[in-house]
C-alpha cells in the first residue's frame, strides 16, 4: 500500500470525480469530495515524509520499468507542491458547500464537485508524473475542468472569461505539445530523467532550441507571466468564489513548477541559463509584471479584479527569484509559491465570505463593512499585510529571502525595485482598509451580519497559516532550501 | 530538402493559418475552427515523426524488416481526444454566450460588457 502512494495520489481524486455523479445528493457529494481531498492531503504528507526519510521515490506505472514505462517520480520539489495543492484544496472545500449554495444553482452542485476533483487530479498528476507527455494530458484535464468551472460563475461575463481562457489555455497547451514532440524527435524518449540524459548530446541543434522556446512560451501562458496574463483577471473575477480561491492558490503554481522542472531538471541549468538569455528576459518581464500589474491593481474597483492583478504581480516576484539563477533565488521562489498560496487562498476565500453576505465585491459596497463583518474584514487586512510583506507574516519571509538572494548577486537596483513594488501593494491594500474601516455605509444599505462559521473557519485557518509560518519559518524555509539544493545538485 | 520534407512544410503552413485565424478573427466559431486547424497541424507533425519511409506497421511478419514507430501515433490518439473535448467545450460555451449576449462577434460582446460598467 505504502509503495503505491505516488499513483494513489492522482488516481483517488481521478476515480472519485465520476463517482460524484452517482451519489447525486449535493450535501453527500460535498462530504465525499471533502473526504477525497482530505485523503489526497494525507497521502501527500506521507509522501513528503517518505521523500525526506529515504530520498526520491520512483514509481513504475503497471510495473513497466522506465524509460519505457511511465514513471511517477517524487522528489522534494514535487512533494512540497503536492502538499500545497492538496492542503489548499481541502481547506477551500471546507467552505465550498456554503459558498456555492449562494452562487451556483443546486442542480449543478454535483457536476461542480466532479469538475473540482478532476481539476485537483489534473494538478496533482502534473506534479507527480515523470513523463513529459503525461504532463500534457494532465494539464488538459485540469484546464478543461477549469474552463467549465469558471463558466459556472454568476452572470454572462463568466462565460466570456471562460471562453477567452479556453482559447489562451489551449494555445499554451498546444505549444507545450509541440515542444514535447520536438524533444521526442531528437531523443526518442519521453521520460524526464532520460530526456535530461540525452538532451545535452543534441543541445546545439536548432530543433532543441525551438523545443525550448515553444515550451517557455506555452508554460508562461499557463502561469500568466506578464505580458501573457490577459486571461487571468477576468477568469478569476467572474468564476465562483470557491474556484477563484482554489485556482489563485494553486494553478499558476503548477505551471511555475513545470517551468522550474523543465529548465532545471530536463534541459539543465547550463543550457537554460548560459546558452540562452533566459535570465535577462525573465528578470525584465518579472519586474515589468510587478510594476504594471500592481499599478493596474490600484485602479480596480472590483476587489476580485484587484487581487487577480496582484496575483500577476506576485508571479513577477517568483519569476524574478527564478531569474537570479542561484540556489538562493530558487529557494525564495519556492518559498513564495508556498506563501502566496496561503495569502491568496485566504484573501479570495474571505472575498467569498463577503460575496455570500453582500452579493458583491465592488469597492463601493465595502463601505463600513468592518463594523458589520469584523472577522472577515480582519482576515482581509491580515492577508493584505502579508501581501505587502509586513514582518511576522509569510509575505515578509519570502520577500526577505528574495531580496537577500538578489543582493547576493550584487543586483542592488533590482532589490530596490522589489521594495518599491511592495509600496504599490501598500496603496491598493490601504484603499480597501480605508473604505471598509473609515467610511460610513451609505444610508439605506441593508445591514448584513458576520459570515457563517462554515466560511469563517477555513478563512481563519489560512490566515493562521499566514501568521504561523511567518513566525516559525523553519518548516517552509527548510523544505524550500532542500528542494532548491536538490535541483542544483541534480543537474549542476 | 523541400520536397522530401513536404509534410513538415504542410505542418508549418497549417499551423500558421490556424494560429492566424485564432488571433485575427472576431467570430467565436471561426476562432474555434482556427484552433482545430492549429491542433491538427500538431497531430500531423507527430504522425510524421513516427513514420519511417518504406516501413510498415509494427506487426511481426517474415517479409518485413523495417517498422514505423507506433508510439507518436498512439500519443496523438490521446491528443485528438483532448482536442475534441476542447472543441466541444468551446462550442458549448459559444451556445451559452449566444443566449446571454445575443451575439457571437467578439467586438459586439466587448461593447456590451463595456456598456454595463
Amino acid at each position: 500500500m505504502l509503495a503505491h502512494l505516488p499513483v494513489l495520489q492522482v488516481i483517488v481524486p481521478l476515480l472519485a470525480a465520476p463517482s460524484c455523479l452517482i451519489i447525486k445528493r449535493p450535501v453527500l457529494v460535498w462530504m465525499f469530495t471533502l473526504m477525497v481531498s482530505g485523503a489526497a492531503f494525507l497521502i501527500s504528507i506521507a509522501l513528503l515524509q517518505q521523500v525526506l526519510a529515504s530520498g526520491t521515490i520512483s514509481y513504475e506505472m503497471g510495473g513497466w520499468a522506465p524509460p519505457w514505462g511511465i514513471e511517477y517520480r517524487i522528489d522534494e520539489l514535487n512533494a512540497i507542491l503536492l502538499l500545497i495543492i492538496s492542503a489548499i484544496s481541502t481547506v477551500v472545500l471546507l467552505a465550498a458547500q456554503t459558498s456555492i449554495t449562494a452562487e451556483i444553482s443546486e442542480d449543478r452542485h454535483t457536476i461542480f464537485y466532479a469538475l473540482y476533483l478532476l481539476s485537483l487530479a489534473g494538478m496533482l498528476g502534473i506534479v507527480s508524473t515523470g513523463d513529459a507527455f503525461n504532463v500534457f494530458v494532465f494539464l488538459e484535464i485540469s484546464s478543461l475542468s477549469a474552463y467549465a468551472m469558471i463558466a459556472m460563475g454568476q452572470g454572462r461575463r463568466a462565460l466570456w472569461a471562460s471562453y477567452q481562457y479556453l482559447i489562451m489555455g489551449t494555445i499554451g497547451a498546444t505549444f507545450i505539445l509541440i515542444s514535447i514532440g520536438l524533444m521526442y524527435q531528437m531523443t526518442g524518449t519521453l521520460n524526464m530523467a532520460d530526456l535530461a540524459d540525452r538532451l545535452p548530446q543534441v543541445a546545439n541543434t536548432k530543433t532543441v532550441l525551438v523545443a525550448f522556446a515553444f515550451f517557455i512560451v506555452g508554460v508562461c501562458l499557463k502561469l500568466a507571466l506578464f505580458p501573457l496574463h490577459m486571461w487571468l483577471p477576468n477568469a478569476y473575477s467572474y468564476a465562483p468564489s470557491i474556484v477563484t480561491a482554489f485556482f489563485a492558490a494553486t494553478s499558476t503554481k503548477v505551471a511555475l513548477y513545470l517551468l522550474i522542472r523543465f529548465t532545471f531538471s530536463v534541459f539543465g541549468y547550463s543550457f537554460s541559463f548560459t546558452t540562452l538569455p533566459l535570465q535577462e528576459l525573465f528578470l525584465g518581464l518579472g519586474l515589468l509584471g510587478i510594476f504594471i500589474a500592481s499599478a493596474a491593481a490600484i485602479y480596480q474597483t472590483n476587489l476580485k479584479h484587484l487581487f487577480a492583478y496582484s496575483s500577476v504581480a506576485q508571479i513577477g516576484y517568483m519569476i524574478v527569484g527564478f531569474s537570479v539563477g542561484t540556489s538562493a533565488g530558487l529557494m525564495a521562489t519556492l518559498l513564495h509559491v508556498f506563501n502566496h498560496a496561503l495569502i491568496k487562498g485566504a484573501l479570495f476565500l474571505a472575498l467569498g465570505a463577503v460575496m455570500y453576505r453582500v452579493n458583491s465585491v465592488q469597492l463601493n459596497d465595502f463601505k463600513g463593512l468592518a463594523r458589520q463583518m469584523p472577522l472577515t474584514m480582519a482576515a482581509i487586512v491580515v492577508g493584505g499585510l502579508s501581501l505587502i510583506g509586513v514582518p511576522l507574516t509569510v509575505g515578509f519571509v519570502s520577500k526577505w529571502y528574495l531580496v537577500m538572494a538578489v543582493l547576493d548577486n550584487g543586483w542592488w537596483p533590482v532589490a530596490v525595485l522589489i521594495l518599491l513594488g511592495s509600496l504599490l501593494a501598500i496603496v491598493y491594500v490601504w484603499k480597501i482598509v480605508e473604505v471598509a474601516y473609515f467610511i460610513d455605509p451609505e444610508p439605506g444599505t441593508p445591514q448584513v451580519s458576520e459570515a457563517p462559521m462554515a466560511l469563517l473557519v477555513p478563512v481563519w485557518l489560512l490566515v493562521a497559516g499566514n501568521i504561523y509560518f511567518g513566525i516559525d519559518t523553519r518548516l517552509g524555509v527548510q523544505m524550500a532550501q532542500s528542494a532548491a539544493q536538490s535541483l542544483f545538485g541534480g543537474s549542476p | 530538402m523541400i520536397v522530401g520534407l513536404y509534410n513538415y512544410w504542410i505542418v508549418v503552413i497549417l499551423m500558421m493559418i490556424g494560429f492566424y485565424i485564432v488571433i485575427a478573427q472576431g467570430n467565436l466559431i471561426k476562432k474555434i475552427a482556427g484552433l482545430i486547424i492549429f491542433q491538427t497541424s500538431v497531430f500531423i507533425f507527430y504522425i510524421s515523426i513516427g513514420k519511417v519511409d518504406g516501413a510498415t506497421a509494427p506487426i511481426l511478419a517474415d517479409q518485413f524488416s523495417q517498422y514505423s514507430n507506433p508510439l507518436p501515433h498512439v500519443l496523438i490518439l490521446t491528443a485528438i481526444v483532448v482536442g475534441i473535448a476542447t472543441t466541444a467545450l468551446g462550442l458549448a460555451l459559444i451556445v451559452r454566450i449566444k443566449e446571454a449576449y445575443g451575439s457571437i462577434e467578439e467586438d459586439e460582446i466587448q461593447e456590451k460588457d463595456n456598456q454595463e460598467c
